[in-house]
């Protein structure tokens, strides 16, 4: 197992998040693969419900935007960016990509 | 009643006074109105207006069971029959009416009763028991009340009637006629022109009647109801000022002869007429509040206008019914094939309504009565007001012809202009308006008025009331299950591909896929069901503050085994959760950690435990009190009930999450009525009630049918809860869907008992689809995998979630708050 290899595709749940542990960070994994992207990472911690909970929020589309709703109190975070529409925070986002069977974290 | 909505309306009143309630019967004020309902399986409580508790909270001295014997008017004292003195400055009479005895010999023997309180009930209930035959005494509004009360006590019930004609105040011939033939056609004898001129015994049953035609009936009790006499003796021994005919003489005030003293309700007479309906005394009420203050109002007198249901008949009355008046030219309708009569009385000229009789269709009422209120001019033809439209097109009534003074709801006194107060306010809806105004909440008769004026307040306003799920569809949550089941869409994919855009979001995800398991009740965890559900519906729990979970397993009715209970503390004890009994009879354990659940629900199944649902909106429990196996008073095995209840209808997916209660008795133990679905024993079976709710806006449950057979129970709520499924919008509880539904209970039970859409068979088999398909889906996922791949905290490491910390209180844990969290020195339990 190399460096950046973070988990395997199987790990993963289509259209929905999975949780993994990067260099003692929790990283929400949502896997979309019928999107150009198929596969985004934001933090799993939630700013406003204080809890690591992100990774088990719904996915879906605010206009264009692909969304993650947090399964607290629904406040919907940017997959791409991390921003949150409704209010001033913002999810870290994370590089991560996949490479055959393997989700990897591109450095 | 009257008396009650005075104290009410002077305690939230800016005016400050000392009040003293003076109350002959020995419980607080209550609803006469429904007094029938007491049969129905209503109890006391459920009639009550006014507490001892409510009136000690508004500082009013009440005081109960003890007649007002004399006024003492020079010294200002009430003086009671108990030998109590109140001194006041203003005194109320509100002392209401008795029932008229007529003074037939032998009318004051056993079983010869009246029909007017509570009590009397009480009396009706003991002699009816076991017996056949039961006979009204009077033809009008209360007798044919009283006669259904009768019927529903298994009674063959009579009505006799001195007049030629039932209710003769309210109808003329021809409708008085039509409501006779179909009262009759429900089992009911009436007896009219009928003097009866002895009660003697019986020789079969326990009395005789005597006409002065020389018949003769039988019965086993008599009841009496020939009309109210005016309670004015009080007035009469202090010199009060009475009327010709009985009734205590009051001015637009209210005032009596005496300046300090007024009178109210059924006790005052105005212009020698006396006011027997509620609305109006509650508007005397309310004038004579308003004369202790500076804004004063009057009594001038009150529309009598009546719209009601008599043995499930419908009867309207508007002003002058008859066409008495000179001028009066009258349209007659009447269907003999469908029972139904109609007159409208107009003016010569033809453009006002002067007064209308309705029996067998009420749905003219509403708009001839606002002809009529409103002096409005009638359009041409006037005639096809009450005729049935033979193209589909009636004279409506605009709503926008209203003036603003116009009484839209006359119960709660709303008028147009209070509506269209409300919605400059911001209500956009019929139930905000409701919510707002409390127009409709009273007898619901206005329902499809006030929609009316609301649309057309809406509409001329430019406002398009958006009825959208979301942004991803344009089509109601109803239309999308209807599209779903039509074209048997089973995904959210082809769903959205076809009727939606987009990739859906946190609205219409979870209703698309409550829909989908309403119709297919395919296992929630199946791979293109997972990313439509909430995170409770997806890991099978409730999460809670700290993303840990809470697990509820299905306790049937509340019974559970000694095994069972200690398998719940054992897996408690293990998994180090926090232990509390919910409000549903069940064990609610938290604390647990997603990657713990899976082997929670392993133990708990081994002991036969299945999924309570609690994360779901589905049917979470069916409450019930230990019922007739162990209660001294039960009449029906509850827990039994319950239990084949929660079983038939577990895993039913709704719009929303419902809940039952089963009840033993009429004590009601269970609190039945604050469920969705509410059951309660009566000795010849089950009385259900349907659409109740706590929380929130608590709402009590309306009854639907009474004694029926577990077979036929069953039936009506399959069919009750199914066309829920089916129509109400997303996460809207039932009481809010029935308040929506337009045409309300009496249309829920023309759709559930009468089949009035033909789709009965379809809700049942539908219903009977989800309950073949049930699985325990805890049951189920732990015995895959596949299934249980997102119930690990990482997809690469073994480690735990570092912020889930607990601290101990009374011996149990809970989450460690944000504080603690920063002090390490505190011993996190793990």
């Amino acid at each position: 197992m190399t460096n950046n290899v973070i988990c395997q595709t199987r790990d993963l749940v289509e259209n929905s998040g999975v949780c993994a542990l990067i260099n003692n960070e929790q990283v929400a994994l949502f896997y979309l693969p019928n999107t150009e992207q198929k596969i985004f990472a934001v933090g799993n911690w939630d700013p406003f419900g204080k809890a690591n909970v992100m990774s088990r929020g719904l996915i879906g589309s605010i206009g264009d935007e692909l969304v993650v709703f947090s399964p607290l109190y629904k406040q919907r975070f940017s997959l791409a960016t991390g921003q949150c529409l409704d209010e001033d925070a913002a999810l870290p986002t994370y590089n991560v990509a996949i490479e055959n069977d393997d989700v990897v974290l591109v450095s | 009643m009257v008396g009650h909505h005075y104290v009410e309306t002077l305690v939230k009143s800016d005016i400050n006074a000392d009040i003293t309630i003076i109350g002959g019967e020995t419980r607080p004020a209550y609803d006469r109105v429904h007094l029938s309902e007491v049969f129905d399986g209503k109890g006391p409580e459920d009639l009550a207006m006014g507490s001892r508790e409510q009136y000690e909270e508004w500082g009013v001295d009440a005081h109960f069971g003890d007649f007002a014997k004399t006024i003492d008017r020079d010294n200002q004292k009430v003086i009671t029959e108990g030998g109590q003195a109140f001194a006041y400055d203003k005194l109320v009479l509100a002392t209401g009416s008795y029932p008229f005895i007529p003074p037939i010999p032998g009318h004051d023997q056993e079983h010869c009763l009246a029909y007017r309180t509570i009590d009397d009930l009480a009396e009706i209930k003991a002699s009816a028991k076991g017996k056949k035959i039961g006979v009204v005494v009077g033809g009008g509004l209360l007798g044919l009340e009283c006669a259904n009360a009768l019927k529903n006590l298994g009674l063959e019930a009579h009505v006799v009637e001195f007049a030629p004609g039932l209710m003769g105040v309210q109808l003329d011939d021809g409708g008085s006629e039509m409501l006779r033939r179909k009262i009759e056609a429900l089992g009911v004898n009436v007896h009219t022109s009928k003097a009866t001129q002895k009660i003697v015994k019986g020789d079969e049953l326990r009395l005789k009647m005597e006409f002065a035609d020389e018949t003769e009936l039988e019965t086993d009790m008599i009841v009496f109801s020939a009309g109210i006499r005016p309670y004015d003796q009080l007035a009469r021994d202090a010199d009060l000022k009475v009327g010709e005919r009985g009734g205590i003489e009051i001015d637009y005030q209210c005032k009596t002869s005496d300046e300090n003293i007024f009178a109210i309700g059924e006790c005052a007479v105005l212009g020698n007429f006396i006011y027997g309906l509620v609305a109006p005394g509650y508007r005397m009420a309310e004038a004579a509040v308003s004369q202790l203050s500076e804004d004063r109002t009057s009594f001038t007198g009150a529309d009598m206008s009546t719209k009601l249901k008599l043995l499930g008949v419908d009867v309207g009355s508007v002003g002058d019914a008859k066409g008495q008046a000179e001028d009066s030219r009258a349209f007659i309708y009447s269907d003999e094939r469908n029972d139904v009569y109609k007159r409208l009385n107009v003016s010569s000229d033809g453009k006002k309504v002067l007064g209308a009789t309705l029996v067998g269709d009420t749905e003219d009422y509403d708009t001839l009565l606002q002809y009529y209120l409103n002096d409005m001019e009638l359009p041409d033809s006037p005639e096809n007001l009450i005729l049935p439209a033979s193209d589909g097109e009636k004279p409506a009534l605009g709503a926008d012809a209203l003036p603003m003074g116009a009484t839209i709801c006359s119960c709660l006194n709303v008028s147009k202009g209070d509506v269209v107060e409300a919605i400059d306010g911001g209500c956009l809806t019929v139930a905000d308006v409701k919510g707002c105004t409390k127009a409709g909440s009273g007898c619901g008769g206005c329902a499809a008025l006030l929609k009316n004026v609301v649309d057309a307040e809406l509409n001329s306003r430019g406002l398009e009331v958006n009825t959208d799920l979301c942004e991803h569809f344009s089509h109601t949550r109803q239309e999308l299950f209807t599209i779903a089941q039509a074209s048997q869409i089973q995904t959210f994919d082809e769903l959205i591909e076809k009727h939606g855009h987009g990739k859906g979001c946190d609205i219409c995800k979870p209703a698309v896929a409550s829909i989908m398991a309403s119709l297919w009740n395919d296992h929630v965890l199946e791979s293109d069901l997972v990313p439509l559900q909430d995170t409770n519906d997806t890991f099978m729990a409730n999460m809670q503050k700290d993303g840990t979970y809470s697990v509820v397993p299905r306790v049937p009715g509340g019974e559970i085994l000694p095994d069972q209970l200690i398998v719940l503390g054992e897996v408690a004890k293990k998994y180090n959760l926090y232990s509390k009994i919910t409000g549903g009879q069940r064990v609610d354990l938290f604390g647990a950690r997603m990657n713990d659940l899976p082997n929670i629900w392993g133990e708990l199944i081994d002991a036969g435990f299945e999924t309570g649902h609690a994360y779901a909106k589905a049917l979470r429990t069916v409450k019930s009190c230990v019922g007739s196996t162990w209660c001294r008073y039960g009449v029906q095995d509850s827990v039994g009930q319950a239990i084949d209840l929660e079983n038939r209808y577990k895993g039913l997916r709704a719009p929303h999450k419902f809940k039952m209660g089963v009840s033993g008795c009429t004590r009601e133990c269970a609190e039945a009525q604050s469920k969705d679905i509410g059951v309660i024993a009566t000795e010849n079976g089950w009385n259900l009630y349907v659409c109740g709710n706590g929380g929130m806006k608590p709402r009590h449950a309306d009854l639907f049918a009474t004694d029926l057979d577990t077979e036929t129970l069953y039936k009506y709520i399959d069919r009750v809860l199914m066309f829920y499924v089916r129509t109400a919008d997303r996460l809207q509880r039932t009481s809010t869907w029935l308040e929506n539904l337009e045409g309300g209970l009496d249309y829920l039970k023309e759709v559930v008992i009468e089949d009035k859409l033909g789709i009965c068979a379809d809700l049942e088999k539908q219903m009977q689809h989800v309950i073949d398909t049930y699985q325990c889906e805890w049951k189920t996922a732990i015995n895959n995998t596949e299934k249980l791949k997102r119930f690990r905290q990482f997809v690469n490491s073994e480690q735990e979630d570092s912020n889930v910390l607990f601290v101990e209180e009374r011996g149990q844990i809970r989450p460690a708050t944000e504080t603690e969290k920063q002090r390490p020195e505190l011993k996190a339990v793990v």
